[in-house]
């Protein structure tokens, strides 16, 4: 019998339309592996209970000859940063332990509507701060690829899921590389969409100005299909944009005739690694294959994206997580035993407790850039090079239709290998927090791998909701790189 | 005119006057804004802070902001920044109140108003929306928060610090309340905390320039503690500088059981909010046009109509304040007008019968037994003189207790007056032939019996006969 766990979610919908495969049976095939492999990976913090239960109405809806959405029979794993009704959804704090939220978030409302069932959460830095998910209450997750290096970070367990065959699609979000840089690393497809694509209500916020949710798939159709499907004006965030949302996987075409790529010369320094490096030549001679015409841009002030990154994302997290005070949800420290002094010791041992070490490191770095006196030297300034970055990309955007360049400069590191010195963490996400801040829609693609069998991803971007033109470059590179064979377990 | 004594100290005073708009929905989430809701019963996950959560922004709210903006001479931003306003407390849900900081909507605007017979301008610094917090209740060992309040729209009016007096700042407050609620924009409750007024007093030496140290006074919910807790700082700080001693710039609550100002704990103040633009919320864009229609459709507003009753009613300007304080009051007074038709006898008679009524059952003049004809009505027998001053107050009593027409009281208790000269003197005849001694005495020249005449005939009459017409006819008679 054919594995059900190595099929992508095009087919998977495929099957279960045409009657080869039941809802029920991909999903038990998924949960299975998830059975199986999870106590390794720690991909998922946990499953749906109800999914079986979904995926037996979707099979009662099709034999009453209902309408399927085209995620209809596709098992999603979902990053814990999204509230799922009735699902504990904790952000992976200690904070937010038992917290079962009302209501869905918008993205994963579309999801259901387009027949996705939810199968699990996904494990991830917490409140989605980290580049290695090594910052989650519920512990490390391992990369599938070699499990003594981390899969990235921060939606580390929805990348691993999808290589360890554990959810052939799953979500995650990227405030500053959190879906580029592990699908870097366990050798998938994830997309960050143009910042005001996809709805922000309902997921927990990290940096409300750069946070955007996007998938991860085997391949680039797929990412292209979930994409469609969670797009769109959300009366909800007055952020999001009303443009139409095109049909981007009908639409992808390898062909790269007349288009234009760039290469950002900042991008391509000495500190990348000579596998990396080399796999990402590979893959510029491929574009060229499939027609795009290569030019040089430059994206002078690449080196100011991190101090500019971790000023605005930080401020903002110490203003969004001051909702995580223990007075109306989450944990409380135990104040049965120990009665609280006053009011300040209530906070204090609340957020104490409850937050890890790099979630009160953001909040306090967020905190005194925001305070009076610094404000101007710090958040301020930050904003006003915030512009000088997005002017940059206007001007290469003038040149070239999409960036092409590597999404770090090492493949996955090893567990432990960066956690003493977070400065080194933080430089990790050199090449993917400027997209953030520029508000542009990017992703990563597997385009090869390292000597040592570690997956090599390859960084696309595009201008404001040109989404298109990302993914058609990206097909190329599937199509000539066949990474879409690749498993680890063979 | 505002020294103190002869101390020659000056008080300089700014309000910030905070208005709950009262829109349907809240200011950035769509649970109800109505007050009498059973406890945490408006909270809709947006209101909670519940983890993802993000604030949408009420167009009604805003439309209310700019009418006022507008009604205070304001300039409206096109384009105005929501920011965040950072720190801890229980019953704010999102530790941080969604507030405007460095571009506000409304700014630069004034208000004029009478203290007493003189006239006084104050300008507006700015008015900028906001959001409410919860509401704490302490009970010892414990506390609890009601969050139906949290997120209700808010509109701060800021005033520059042009005021001088108590006096001064409760006019201003009332005369922002009036507009407020001309516009009905908010229902300016001050008990109810629908309207709160916080004010920034500092006291100099007449004569100079520099302000002195300021301090913020909250936890005034009446006109009246306005007055008192502001005449309260105002000697405190003077007692304070002449003793030698430095003003302390903080917060200071008043107590009004106790009528004095006291301290807030230090740490409570010792805020940095760390304001921020707001990145869930786009900056408000309003169009040009927008602010034009708003402009056309705005109301009369008290000052306006004062000045018409001045001109069309040839009112005193004093009874022309008074009357349109109150929109409700400016409205009774037109009706009663038109059924009336005599503009300052209907003044008076609401003024005076009318209003003290009116406070006495602490009614709001909507809820008035007598309605608007009905008062028209009276007013318009007095003038046609079928009733006369007595017993129009007579008439009055009873329209109140009763809610019925004077038309129909007069008519059941046979009430209105004798004007037939005729039929006056049938009843001085009677009247004269009853008392033949002091009709004797009157004609050897005891004219001072002529009181005792009338009041023999208007007891006869029931008190029904004219005594312009009583007068005239029993000259004749005696």
């Amino acid at each position: 019998m054919e594995n059900i766990i190595y099929k992508n979610a095009i087919d998977l919908n495929a099957d279960f339309i045409s009657g080869k495969h039941t809802a029920v049976e991909i999903t038990q095939a998924f949960l299975d592996q998830i059975e199986k492999e999870n106590k390794t990976i720690n991909a998922f913090v946990r499953t749906n209970d109800k999914a079986l239960k979904v995926a037996a109405q979707q099979d009662a809806d099709k034999l009453a000859g209902k309408d399927l959405g085209p995620l209809a029979g596709v098992p999603i794993g979902i990053k814990e940063m999204f509230c799922t009704e009735g699902l504990e959804t904790t952000a992976c704090s200690n904070l937010l332990k038992g917290f079962v939220p009302p209501y869905s978030a918008t993205v994963v409302k579309k999801l259901e509507t387009a027949g996705a069932i939810i199968i699990g959460k996904c494990n991830q830095d917490e409140f989605a701060m980290g580049s290695s998910n090594e910052n989650s209450c519920y512990g490390d997750v391992k990369n599938p690829w070699n499990i003594e290096h981390v899969p990235g970070g921060s939606s580390g367990g929805s990348a691993a899921a999808v290589v360890a065959g554990m959810s052939p699609i799953t979500m995650g979000t990227d405030t500053g590389g959190s879906i580029r840089q592990p699908a870097h690393f366990c050798g998938v497809v994830g997309v960050k969409p143009t910042y005001g694509r996809v709805s922000r209500y309902g997921i927990i916020a990290f940096a409300s100005s750069l946070d955007q949710a996007g998938p991860f798939s085997k391949t680039v159709k797929e990412s292209a299909l979930v994409c469609e499907v969670i797009s769109g004006q959300d009366p909800m965030d007055g952020t999001t944009s009303s443009l139409p949302v095109p049909e981007w996987s009908k639409n992808i075409s390898a062909d790269l005739k007349g288009m234009k790529v760039g290469l950002p010369k900042e991008y391509f320094s000495d500190a990348i690694e000579a596998d990396v490096k080399e796999a990402v030549d590979k893959s510029i001679e491929w574009v060229k294959a499939a027609g795009a015409e290569i030019v040089e841009v430059s994206l002078p002030n690449t080196h100011l994206s991190i101090p500019v990154y971790y000023l605005v994302a930080t401020s903002e997290a110490s203003s969004n997580l001051s909702r995580y005070d223990g007075v109306r949800y989450g944990q409380r420290s135990d104040f049965e035993a120990n009665p609280p002094k006053d009011l300040a010791d209530f906070y204090s041992r609340n957020r104490g407790e409850g937050f890890g070490e790099e979630v009160k490191r953001r909040i306090m770095l967020g905190t005194y850039a925001l305070s009076s006196g610094y404000f101007d030297a710090y958040y301020k300034k930050a904003c006003q090079v915030r512009r000088v970055l997005k002017n940059d990309f206007e001007e290469a955007f003038k040149k070239c239709d999409v960036l092409l360049s590597p999404v770090a400069t090492t493949p996955a590191f090893k567990i432990n290998e960066k956690t003493s010195d977070p400065l080194a963490m933080y430089l990790n996400d050199i090449y993917t927090t400027s997209t953030n801040l520029a508000g542009l829609p990017g992703m990563s693609v597997p385009c090869g791998m390292t000597k040592s069998g570690l997956p090599i991803g390859l960084q696309l971007t595009a201008s404001h909701f040109e989404e298109q033109k990302m993914f058609n470059v990206a097909q190329a590179v599937e199509d000539a790189a066949d990474q879409v064979k690749r498993w680890p377990n063979g | 005119m505002a020294e103190f004594g002869n101390s020659g100290w000056e008080a300089v005073i700014g309000l910030e006057v905070h208005a709950q708009l009262n829109t349907k929905s809240k200011m950035f989430s769509p649970d109800s804004t109505k007050f009498d809701a059973g406890d945490n019963q408006n909270i809709h996950p947006i209101s909670l802070a519940l983890p993802g959560t993000l604030p949408r922004v009420n167009k009604g709210a805003i439309e209310s902001s700019v009418k006022t903006g507008l009604a205070l001479g304001c300039e409206i931003r096109n384009k105005s920044v929501f920011s965040r306003k950072n720190y801890f407390y229980p019953d704010l849900p999102k530790g941080y109140q969604i507030s405007q900081f460095d571009e506000p909507l409304c700014e630069h605007g004034s208000i004029e108003f009478f203290v007493g017979k003189e006239k006084k301008t104050v300008g507006i610094t700015r008015a900028h929306m906001e959001e409410d917090a919860g509401k704490s209740t302490h009970h010892g060992e414990y506390s609890l928060i009601n969050l139906n309040r949290a997120g209700i729209p808010l509109l701060e009016i800021v005033s520059e610090p042009d005021i001088r007096s108590s006096k001064e700042a409760a006019e201003y407050a009332k005369a922002i309340r009036s507009v407020l609620r001309y516009l009905d924009v908010c229902d300016g409750n001050m008990e109810e905390g629908s309207l709160r007024c916080d004010c920034n007093v500092s006291v100099r030496k007449v004569g100079t320039e520099k302000f002195g140290t300021k301090v913020e006074l909250k936890n005034i919910n009446s006109f009246r503690f306005v007055e008192k807790a502001i005449d309260y700082e105002i000697q405190r700080q003077i007692d304070c500088l002449e003793s030698g001693e430095e003003i302390i710039q903080q917060t200071r609550l008043y107590d009004s059981a106790k009528n004095k100002t006291f301290a807030m704990r230090k740490k409570e103040e010792a805020h940095d909010y760390r304001y921020f633009p707001d990145p869930d919320l786009l900056p408000v864009s309003i169009e040009d046009s927008w602010i034009e229609t708003i402009k056309s459709s705005l109301p009369e507003l008290p000052r306006q109509r004062a000045e018409r009753f001045v001109s069309e009613y040839e009112l005193p300007e004093y009874d022309a304040l008074v009357l349109t304080q109150e929109k409700a009051v400016a409205d009774y007074y037109e009706k009663v007008v038109k059924e009336s038709k005599s503009p300052k006898a209907s003044s008076n008679w609401i003024m005076t019968e009318l209003m003290r009524e009116l406070k006495e059952s602490k009614t709001e003049i909507e809820n008035s037994p007598i309605t608007a004809a009905h008062m028209g009505e009276l007013v318009g027998l007095v003038e046609a003189k079928t009733l006369s001053g007595k017993m129009a107050k007579a008439v009055f009593a009873d329209m109140w207790s009763t809610s019925k027409s004077p038309k129909a009281i007069v008519a059941e208790k046979g009430m209105s007056q004798i004007t037939d000269p005729a039929q006056i003197a049938e009843i001085a005849k009677k009247v004269i032939a009853a008392s033949p001694g002091q009709h004797e005495q009157y004609k050897a020249g005891k004219v001072k019996l002529f009181g005792f005449f009338v009041g023999q005939l208007m007891k006869e009459s029931k008190g029904q006969a004219n005594p312009e017409i009583v007068n005239k006819v029993l000259k004749e008679l005696l």
